[in-house]
Order: C-alpha cells, then structure tokens, then sequence
C-alpha cells in the first residue's frame, strides 16, 4: 500500500511517497538521494546506516519509512555549525578514518554523544559507539578524536 | 639526500573532506537512472551435487522480470591463475551458495521473488569439508577436469586428484639436519577460515551499450585486472580489452577480500544479456559471508630440529590448505606462503610441502597476510615451544637464528636489508619483557607472549604499476594511477612521493580513482606492494615531468639542467642564487621567446615499473632457483596479556608491535595500519569463528553470530613502532606494511596464554572457552572436535 508520508529532512520540510513496507534507508537512499547513511548488514548490527531521529541516533535499516512521518531527521550531510566542524577537524588530526564507509554513522553517533556528554571519557566513547562498527582503525584514533580536550 | 620536505612527515590525508564530509561516492552511491535493472541469484542448498534440470518457467513469468538466466546462457570459464570457475555453475555444484541460475528484473524485489521460483534439481554427491579427507586416495573428485585446466606456470595440480597444487621445497639435508639435533620436536596446528567483513559488501554494476562495449563500475581492489579477466571471459562473444573499461570508485574496506574477480564476472557477463541497460548486482551480508572469498584454513604439520645452544638445524613443514571449491586465486597464498614458510628464520635444512586442497567450502582466496598469518600461528608456536624445551629465553631464540640480510632464503636468492633485531629489541622493551607481572586480581594472571612476522608481496614476476602525472596552471596536479584508496590512505602517500621531487606541497596534488579508460596499468592493490611498486611508477613519473621542466629550462635560459632545482614550486639554479622561476609562469603555457614564440607546453609524467629481477621459474621438485619474492617486510609484535583463570577471558593490556616499514612516507598513516591490523588481528586470535554445519553451510553469515571486533575490545594500550631499514629499490626506501601487523597477533597471544596458564592452545581461534576448559583440567579443551560440527575444519 502507497502512502505519502511527511517530515523535516536536514531542516526542510519534505514529502515522499513510500510503500508501508518501505525502509527508511532505502527510501532515503534511493527515493531522496541522501547517500551518507550506508547498509553494511541490512539487520541493525553495524551502525554504517546510522541516522538521527528528533535528536536521537537510530539504525536507519531497521525503521520502517512510515514511521518517520512527522519526524525530524538529520544525516551528515545536514549537520553544520562549529561543533561539527570541531569534530571533524579532530578526526582529521587523528586519522579517525580509513576506508570512510562507516564514518558518516559514526560521526552521527559522535554528535548525539558529545550533546549529553561534551568531554566524555574514553570507556563513554567505547560504550556509546559500541553499535558502529569500523574494521580498518581498530577504533584507537577515533576514541582519541572524540575525548581529544583541544 | 638533501632534506625531505613531505616524504616521512605526517601530512594529512588528501582523502579527507570526501571521506569525512560524506562526499565519498561508494559503489552503492552512485545513480544509474530509471533504465538500472536489478540481478539476484539462484544459490546452491548442496555443497557437492550434479545438476539435473533447471526449470526457469515459473519465474519467467513473474512481471517484472526480464530474464533468467542459467549456466548454458555463459558457458564461460575465469579464474586469476587458474582457470578453474564458471560464471554460472556447469553441470555440477561445488559449495553452499554457489549461483547456479540468476533473474534480471525491474527492481530487487522482484527479482528476489523470482529467485524462489527457479525449480533446480540436483543429485547430490558426497561433499569433502576436510582438506586432509581430500587427499585420501579413494576421495571422491570435486574438480575432474582438473588436469586440463589452463594455470600460470607455477602451479602444479595433479589432475585426477583435489591437489589443485603442490609447492615443494627441497633445501640442503633434512635427514643430516634433523640427526645433527639435539632435540627434534613435532607437533600439528589448526587453523580454520575467517571473513574479511570490509563494512561494504560486494557489488558491480554491468552496462552493455548500444554499441557493444562494457563499462562495470565495481568495489574492487583491481580495476585492470578485473579488466583483463572480464575480457578474456566474454572474449567469445568478440569482446576485446578495448571495448571494456572498469570504473573503481571509493572502496568500503577490501582486506583482501575485493581483489581478483569473485562475483563482479556477473555485472558484465549478465549485462551482455540485455543490452542498452545497465545491470546492479549487489550481495547481502549474508552472501558476502558465504560467496565471496574466505580466508584459507590449514592442517600444518611442523617437525624442528635444533641443538642444544638454540641453533635450528631442519625444519619439515608441511601445510594442508583447505582452499575450498575453486582456488583460481587461493593457490597462490598457497604457492606464496610455502615459499616463505621457514619464517624469518635462518635454517639450512628445509623440506616444505605446501598443498592446495580442493574441499566443498566457499572458495578461499587472498585475505591480508595472505596466508603468513595461517603459517605463523602454528611455526610461532612452535618456536616458542622448541625453545621451552631447551630451556632457553624466547625472545633470545629468536634473535639467534633471526634471519639476516644476506643470508640465503629456501629457494637460493639472498635475504634484503631488514631491521628484524631491532624491531625484536623495541617490542621486548616496550612489554617489560622477562619481567614477571602480577594481576592485582587473585583470580587473573598475566602473561606475556611475543611473535614474529614476516611477508613477501605475492605477485607474478611482471607485476607492474604505472602512473601519469599531469600539471595544472597554478603548478596543481593531478595524478592518475590504477591502484586503490581502500582506507589504507594511497592517495596521499602517492601524492608526497610526486610532491617530494616536484617540490608541490600534497594539499595541491589530486590523485584520482581508476577508470580504465583513463587512468595508467596497475595490476592489483594487494600484496602490500602498492607503496612500493606503484610508488616508483609515481615517483618515476614525478621525476620525468622535473626532468622535463629542466629541460626546457636549459634551452630556454641557457642554465645547465645539472644545476637546477625544484623549490616550492620554483625552478631554481645553484650557481645564479638570483634565479627563481615559478612553475605556474610556465608549467602549460609554456615560456615566451624574444620573437613571442613559446617553448615548451603542458608537462606531463610517465612513469612506470616492474620488478625486472624476479622470476618464478625453478626446479618444481625443490623450488631452488628463481627469484619468487621481491623482498620482504619484518617485524615483531608483544603483548601484555590479561587472563581470567576462571571464566578464561582475556583482556590485553599493552601491545607493541614493531615494522621494518623502509621508509614510512607517512608515519601516521603506518601507525594507523599497525592499530586497525592489530584489532583484525586479535579479533581472529580471541573469537572470530566460522561456524558451517555438517552439510557445508556456513551458520553465522552475520555480525550477530560473527563478532567481530567492536569499540569495546580495544586493547588498553597499543604501541606502533617503526623500524626504517631502507628498502634498496624502493621509493625513498620504501616497501609495504598494510597486511603485516595482523600476522604475528594470534601466536603472540598464544604464546602469552602459555606464559600465564602454562596451556598449549594448537587451534585457532583461542577462545576463553578453550582456555577455560584446558584450566579445568580437560585436555581435549584444546582439540574439542568430537561431536562439535562447529569445529569441523578442526
């Protein structure tokens, strides 16, 4: 079954047509063009496809698309402002990255931390990233990016 | 050398902002238009069977679903060294999972619905699941054409058997060394297949234009080998290299795993089918597990002799490789790694017998450490052992038949400069070693433990790069090459080595991904050889574009090219300190005569090479002769381990580990390899498991079953050390590191349990299970293969 669903997209109102079965990773992939969230196991285990909901990270492979209808969702590509910028000047600093794949996801899951908890600690990174994964770094140069005081 | 400006400083990435912005376009990314039709296919429930009938009826009739297709609509053979796969099964399936049929449709889901409508019926033969099994006489065959299947030269299969290949070495006296021994020791190691899990699974997509020439846009490792072997597989069909072009975009992590051609033989093959539109073919998670390459398991058999002062006198290793269905590119981790398996070692007596076994499991292929990490686990183990025995310190066993440079390695060519001692020295210190330490927990104890590494690039004797550098007008460049940015950060260490000679800093240098078309040869980014080999090509290539700029300079302002040189973007002479000529007042426009005429024009580099001394050709009987292996990277790995008697968790404390990296172009960039490979390594040492049921499927083809390492098993501290022993022939003394820091992990930390517990663990993974059950006193803990179809290949 069709249906049009409505909600605000890195701050713009947005509207799209979505099969009741449709997922919201694909619809935001494939139907609006937003490539930044990645299916890496299509079953909420690797965090590559990670998204924010109303300010909250979620697995975007595991939302149906109806259920973001009057949501707030934000991606990669809608963040701005000095935070982010600090971030990633940080994960440049750091090589907090190798292949890439899994960094959107992983910047997203960074940014919900660093709003509750601006100078986490390294075991805080570990555990509110413990749902992404990255095989290249071993993790180490991310966790120094995230708790870096600079 | 006059002072290096870029070469050994840890510029930032050039890969940055696409990667970190989300600008980087993986294969996934990319948009094809309304016209993409979708492929899913048709996987083997049998590991070994003979196909009866395909009835494609059903399906066909589904709307949405533009074509089936089955084996009799691309009959046509690939493989990188031997011939040995088809497209589509033939006749006969050979493990679980293989694609015996495909449906091209409109959209995914519908060909995922059609893929159940294809009836197959099969007559199942018996399957072979152990490598050893395999080699049994009366085994059933799983290849029986084998003898007749094309292979590179130094291959040797044994038609009407499952060696698929046997490397054999035969150096000096094994039955003089052996009885020159004061102590000969014997013992069996296991080690089972793993997944590489790059975060971005498999996929390609295949368009056959109007005019009937290919593009494939691909996750790969290897654009123009991809290339090549498409060619040569559709070459029936009047396809010549010409009319087809690979286009590689960013790739989500490769390990191995994206090089060669697994499943992106389907994107051209089943695009010739429907031409004019494009065609996606994109795995699951779950087929990524099962049909892609797996790394190799191995039965290793290592007999040792040494004297009483520490001395090795022979060595007789033999590895059984269970190389699975179709080993067209794993038989050559088993060609490689049997030339290498004496370890870093010095020993004059050697017999090594290096055997690929055709088994009905996944086909196994290159994995990082391209299977020096299988050797090493059950040789490092050993040394360990051997050394216990004589009652002589590990480390300092090591470090006295430590091989040097120089020394003879088993096939007669002569070891390379190499700073193995001292790589051994820094990680023995950074670990406390012979320090005993104490757990503040009465119920943890602490053991130290280290390993060796060692590796060749494994690659044919003619393996070249190639590189074109071309200049902007404001003295920019960009760089095309073929080899690949897979997260190892290619793309700025080539852009130093060009920025070093032209003196341009890397921030204005742009190296692009491949497109055939377009971009230079390269033949694969494996085998750790990509800063090396492709790093000349660039560095030639760099050198040619200055030789160029000197060229010009000398005609046109009468200065001897001799004296001249490139600072920060200027052209610059020794002997006239006032001569200062910026590259962008000439670089494309080139320099005004007094008439208005103009000398010169845009520069553009060339550069290429191939290793012109290596050679595969020896005797088949003893492997003497030749020159197999280009060189070798060294180093050492040691770990402060943390063990729960109880429970038999582990944590580790401290690693160091320690590579001989030549020269590191961008340290940063070596320690970041040295930290990811250290995780992958662990993760395969401590838990990663394949688990396949007694039928050959493979039970946990996901991350909920197959862990691999998350943000909390980091370990507490990691310590990469570089050792530069400069590489004679390579770029600033150059040579590769991206596989090596995974392979000493698992006998490091096998060797550390022993130090702590006093336990033997002789099969991978060493899981607390296994530990816990050895404490407990149960000595099958470390062979739990009775009644466990999990620990099948065990």
């Amino acid at each position: 079954m069709k249906q049009v669903i409505n909600f605000t997209l890195n701050n713009e109102k947005r509207s799209v047509e979505v099969e009741t079965g449709d997922i919201l990773l694909n619809v935001l992939r494939d139907k609006i063009g937003i490539k930044s969230p990645k299916c890496g196991c299509d079953r909420g285990d690797c965090g590559a496809c990670t998204i924010l909901i109303n300010g909250k990270s979620v697995r975007s492979c595991l939302v149906l698309a109806v259920e973001a209808d009057d949501q707030d969702i934000i991606t990669l590509e809608g963040l701005k402002g000095k935070e982010i910028e600090r971030l990633k000047k940080k994960f440049l600093k750091f090589n907090s990255f190798q292949c890439g794949f899994c960094s959107p996801g992983v910047i997203i899951s960074a940014v919900e931390l660093l709003k509750k908890n601006p100078r986490p600690d390294a075991e805080e990174v570990k555990e509110a990233l413990a749902g992404n994964l990255c095989r290249c770094t071993g993790y180490t140069s991310i966790i120094r990016a995230i708790t870096d005081p600079s | 050398m006059e002072k290096l400006k870029f070469v050994g400083k840890p510029e930032t990435r050039i890969d940055e902002l696409d990667k970190i912005s989300g600008a980087a376009t993986f294969i996934d990314d990319i948009n094809f238009g309304p016209d993409l039709l979708f492929a899913a296919v048709v996987e083997s429930p049998h590991a070994h069977a003979l196909i009866k009938k395909i009835d494609v009826s059903r399906a066909l009739k589904l709307p949405g679903v533009v074509k089936v297709v089955t084996g009799k609509d691309l009959p046509y053979k690939f493989g990188l060294y031997m011939k040995d796969r088809y497209i589509l099964a033939q006749e006969r399936v050979r493990f679980v999972g293989e694609q015996v049929a495909a449906v091209i449709a409109r959209d995914p889901k519908t060909a995922m619905k059609a893929v159940k409508l294809v009836d197959v019926q099969y007559k199942p033969l018996k399957p072979i699941f152990s490598p050893v099994e395999a080699l049994e006489k009366k085994a059933i065959l799983i290849h029986p054409d084998l003898g007749g299947y094309p292979h590179v030269p130094w291959f040797f299969p044994k038609g009407d058997t499952n060696i698929a290949h046997w490397r054999k070495i035969r150096k000096g006296d094994t039955n003089k060394g052996f009885a020159e021994a004061d102590l000969v020791f014997e013992d069996t190691y296991r080690v089972p297949r793993y997944s590489h899990c790059a975060l971005e699974v498999h996929g390609a997509v295949g368009l056959y234009d109007l005019s009937g020439r290919i593009t494939v846009w691909a996750a790969s490792q290897s654009p123009y080998t991809q290339r090549n072997l498409f060619a040569e597989a559709l070459a029936p069909l009047g396809i010549t290299h010409k009319d087809v072009r690979v286009i590689t975009p960013y790739v989500g992590g490769g390990f191995g795993g994206k090089a060669g051609v697994t499943m992106e033989i389907l994107a051209p093959a089943l695009a010739t089918l429907v031409k004019g539109s494009p065609v996606k073919v994109l795995w699951s998670r779950e087929q990524e597990f099962y049909n892609t390459y797996q790394r190799l398991g191995l039965h290793n058999r290592i007999k040792l002799g040494v004297k009483k002062d520490g001395t090795i006198t022979a060595l007789d290793n033999e590895l059984i490789w269970d190389a699975g269905a179709y080993v067209e590119y794993g038989a050559n981790v088993v060609n490689a790694t049997g030339l290498s398996s004496t370890g870093p070692y010095r020993i004059h007596h050697v017999k090594i017998d290096s055997i690929c076994m055709y088994t009905n499991l996944p086909p196994g292929g290159p994995y990082r450490g391209f299977g020096y990490s299988e050797m090493l686990f059950g040789l490092e183990s050993h040394i360990n052992r051997v050394a216990a025995k004589l009652g002589i310190d590990p480390v300092l066993f090591r470090k006295k038949n430590a091989i040097k440079a120089g020394d003879k390695l088993v096939y007669g060519a002569e070891m390379n400069p190499n700073g193995l001692i001292e790589a051994i020295d820094r990680v023995a210190k950074e670990i406390r070693w012979g320090k005993k330490e104490r757990s503040k927990d009465p119920d943890k104890v602490i053991g130290k433990g280290m390993a060796l590494c060692w590796k060749a690039p494994a690659m044919p004797p003619n393996a070249s790069s190639c590189a074109y550098l071309k200049f902007n007008e404001d003295a920019s460049i960009n760089i095309m090459i073929s080899a690949m940015e897979i997260g190892q950060g290619l793309l700025t260490v080539i852009a130093q080595i060009a920025g070093e000679i032209l003196s341009v800093s890397p921030s204005k240098i742009r190296v692009e991904t491949p497109d055939t078309d377009r971009n230079p040869y390269e033949w694969q980014t494996v085998a750790s050889h990509i800063t090396w080999g492709c790093g000349n090509a660039v560095k030639r290539a760099a050198e040619d574009a200055r030789r160029q700029i000197f060229e010009l300079i000398e005609r046109t302002h009468h200065l001897k090219k001799e004296d001249l040189y490139l600072e920060e973007e200027q052209v610059k002479c020794r002997t006239k300190p006032d001569f200062k000529l910026p590259l962008k007042d000439f670089i494309i426009s080139g320099i005004m005569a007094k008439d208005g005429t103009f000398k010169g024009g845009p520069v553009l580099g060339r550069g290429m090479f191939m290793p012109e001394f290596a050679s595969t050709v020896s005797d088949p009987e003893t492997s003497q002769g030749g020159h197999p292996h280009v060189h070798y990277t060294v180093g050492a790995a040691g770990v402060i381990l943390e063990i729960d008697k109880e429970s038999g968790k582990m944590r580790i404390l401290k690693v160091a580990e320690a590579l001989d990296a030549g020269k590191a172009i961008n340290p940063d960039l070596v320690r970041a390899q040295i930290s990811g490979g250290i995780l992958q390594g662990a993760a395969t040492a401590l838990y990663e498991d394949m688990r396949f049921d007694n039928k050959g499927k493979l039970l946990n083809p996901n991350f909920t079953d197959y862990k691999i390492p998350t943000f909390m098993e980091t370990p507490e501290e990691i310590v990469p050390i570089i050792i530069e022993v400069a590489q004679p022939d390579g770029p600033f003394g150059a040579r590769g590191i991206g596989e090596h820091p995974m392979i000493p992990i698992a006998p490091m930390i096998a060797n550390a349990i022993e130090d702590g517990l006093g336990i033997r663990i002789r099969s991978m993974p060493l899981t607390a299970e296994k530990v816990a059950l050895a404490v407990a006193g149960n000595k099958e803990g470390c062979r739990m293969k009775q009644g466990s179809v999990s620990f099948i290949l065990l």
